[in-house]
């Protein structure tokens, strides 16, 4: 469609019409040059059609704005009455107008903004832990209110469903490990201890970081999810009508069940990535069977696989309360599902990694 | 002279072995306001699942325009449903896309304007059903009557010839709902557009209807049809009373 500015003696005439080719930006801007300059006192709208299509009604729209900014009067008197009518329609006030432009904040008070949001995210984020420790506290004193059918599909999740891929990535683990470490240790005839160096490495401390990782991104982004979807339908207010304990129905299940679970996977990431190592020390450095294992179990102590225990532990709580914090305070959409499930596995492997430190700086300073 | 745009011919839809209508027939004259009313539970969402091609029938045939759109294979049902518009009884709206995204989504899919056009026509079908202004908003940040008219905003992108409506006027407060009403008029009048219009709200189906029909829950049949206020006046049976006459001291 195009727009054609007609100047008669006493008239100014906005002519519409449809052709296949569009009015470009520099002659739009020249018309509105034009009757910003002359101040005429009335823009007439013609056209030569009887029939305005979608796009015609959309230009005209388009102009009939374009002149009210200008504080000019549109007259649309010679438009037919189709596009006069439907002009009038799209031309009515909305019954809640938009907000208009918001008010300009300085940088200091949008700095105050900031931090007063971090304070409050902070606080809510320990209020939530806080309660989850207290429903953790009914649980074990059997008050809590949750389906046991619900805890024991959600452990079943998280249990032996868990087991193929925590053991092929374990094994992996082991075996990438000992290879790194054999690559090096050769160089100056000490291979053997690459036996020593899986052992005490995945039992210490891989193994538990890597099935921390994995459940991270199977199960604390599904718990995530599933809260989120349960937010956008309602069900969480549901629940809190109905008096029911958020914590205590949705997030205890899946915190105890994650760690119960977790441990038994890390000692089964232990063992699957010891025997990654030994396919590497046997297959690779040719050194036997026997003398591998002995080597092994040599560097095995009860405090390093207590350790990564410990470590195991902790990351199931992080990834628990992560992923049902996040899924809990998701908003109402679609994308703010797929929001809540990345922020929870991004969350709990950042939280994964302070807990590490924090728990190492710990631990080398107790001499364990 | 009137013509048919919609004609529903001997039609059975069934789920396995539970059939929910059985040998339903009416037809759907061009800018009509049908509505298709009837008890909760008596199929008119189902019927308007047909209608716009989501459920297939065992048997009979949907012609619109002529073309038989329940027999039609998925690359005809999409030809045929571009001359349809849809609006969702929750608005269907996507979250992650502001409003004239929304609306631009089925020009950019099926129209050959160009971006510039398209970004007109989107703020123009905005403008048209009251929500001039709120082109960059998302559907988070705006109510549930805003959002039923951003839904038909986006249902009229490309001009349809029939609009189908799944419940308009739910979960709105009468105002909202009325003023949905008289949009819903000044379309029809205005663009010519046939609205379908699935609902239970009397003042809706009084106030807007020109045709309906009665689906019921027992016979799984049509048993009234004809203009709405006729229908009121002289109820072919108990149920159609009962239902239009609710409320009332009637």
């Amino acid at each position: 469609m195009t727009v054609r500015l007609i100047k008669n003696n006493n008239e100014t005439v906005l002519l519409f019409s449809s052709v296949e080719d569009q009015i470009d930006d520099a002659s739009c801007q020249e018309i509105l040059d034009y009757l910003r300059n002359k101040k005429p006192k009335v823009v007439y709208a013609e056209s030569k059609q009887q029939q305005f299509d979608t796009s015609l009604n959309a230009e005209l729209f388009s102009w009939y704005q374009k002149i009210c900014d200008l504080q000019l009067d549109f007259n649309l008197k010679r438009l037919p009455k189709n596009a006069r009518e439907l002009l009038n329609l799209a031309m009515k006030p909305a019954n809640t107008p938009p907000q208009q432009s918001v008010k300009k904040v300085s940088q200091l008070e949008r700095l105050g903004k900031f931090g007063y949001d971090v304070f409050l995210q902070v606080k809510k984020a320990t209020d939530f832990v806080k309660s989850s420790f207290v429903s953790l506290g009914r649980f074990i004193n059997g008050k809590a209110i949750y389906r046991k059918k619900d805890f024991w599909f959600i452990f079943e999740d998280c249990s032996y469903k868990a087991i193929g891929i925590t053991s092929l990535v374990s094994f992996l683990v082991g075996l990438i490990l000992a290879f790194v470490g054999a690559m090096q240790l050769r160089t100056f005839g000490a291979g053997i201890y690459v036996a020593s160096m899986v052992a005490l490495g995945m039992t210490r401390i891989m193994a538990a970081i890597m099935v921390g990782i994995i459940m991270a991104g199977r199960t604390g982004s599904s718990y995530a999810a599933t809260l989120g979807t349960m937010q956008v339908n309602e069900e969480i207010d549901a629940l809190k009508t109905l008096g029911i304990k958020v914590t205590d129905y949705l997030v205890t299940p899946r915190l105890v069940s994650l760690i119960l679970t977790i441990p038994f996977l890390t000692l089964l990431a232990d063992a699957l990535g010891i025997l990654g190592g030994t396919v590497v020390g046997v297959g690779f450095l040719g050194i036997s069977p026997t003398t591998y294992y002995e080597y092994s179990f040599k560097a095995l102590k009860l405090t390093n696989i207590l350790v990564g225990l410990l470590h195991s532990l902790v990351y199931g709580f992080i990834i628990a309360i992560s992923g049902c914090y996040e899924g809990l305070n998701a908003g109402r959409d679609a994308d703010a599902v797929g929001k809540a499930t990345t922020s929870a596995v991004v969350v709990s492997l950042v939280w994964m990694i302070v807990a590490t430190g924090i728990l190492t700086v710990i631990l080398e300073v107790l001499h364990i | 002279m009137t013509k048919e745009i919609i004609n529903v011919k001997n039609l059975r839809v069934a789920y396995g072995d539970f059939v929910l209508f059985d040998d339903i027939n009416f037809t759907v004259n061009e800018k009509d306001v049908f509505i298709i009313m009837g008890a909760s539970g008596c199929g008119k969402s189902s019927m308007l699942r047909v209608l716009t091609g989501l459920v297939t029938p065992v048997r009979g045939q949907v012609l619109i325009d002529g073309e038989d759109f329940a027999q039609a294979t998925p690359e005809q049902k999409i030809d045929i449903m571009k001359g349809c518009g849809v609006m969702y009884q929750g608005g269907a709206l996507f979250s992650s896309m502001t409003l004239k995204e929304n609306v631009a989504m089925p020009l950019d899919l099926y129209s050959n304007y160009s971006p510039k056009e398209i970004d007109e026509i989107a703020s123009y079908k905005l403008a048209l059903t009251g929500l001039h202004g709120f082109d960059d908003f998302y559907p988070s940040e705006i109510s549930g009557g805003m959002k039923k008219r951003a839904a038909l905003a986006r249902a009229l992108a490309l001009d349809p010839k029939i609009l189908y409506c799944d419940e308009p006027s739910a979960g709105l407060d009468p105002i909202s709902s009325k003023r949905l009403d008289d949009l819903i008029q000044e379309l029809n009048q205005s663009l010519g557009t046939t609205f379908v219009i699935v609902t239970h709200e009397l003042q809706s189906i009084f106030n807007i209807g020109t045709n309906s029909i009665y689906l019921d829950n027992k016979t799984k049949n049509i048993t009234g049809r004809g203009n709405p206020n006729d229908l009121l006046k002289n109820p072919p049976n108990d149920n159609i009373r009962e239902f239009l006459t609710r409320g009332t001291n009637k």
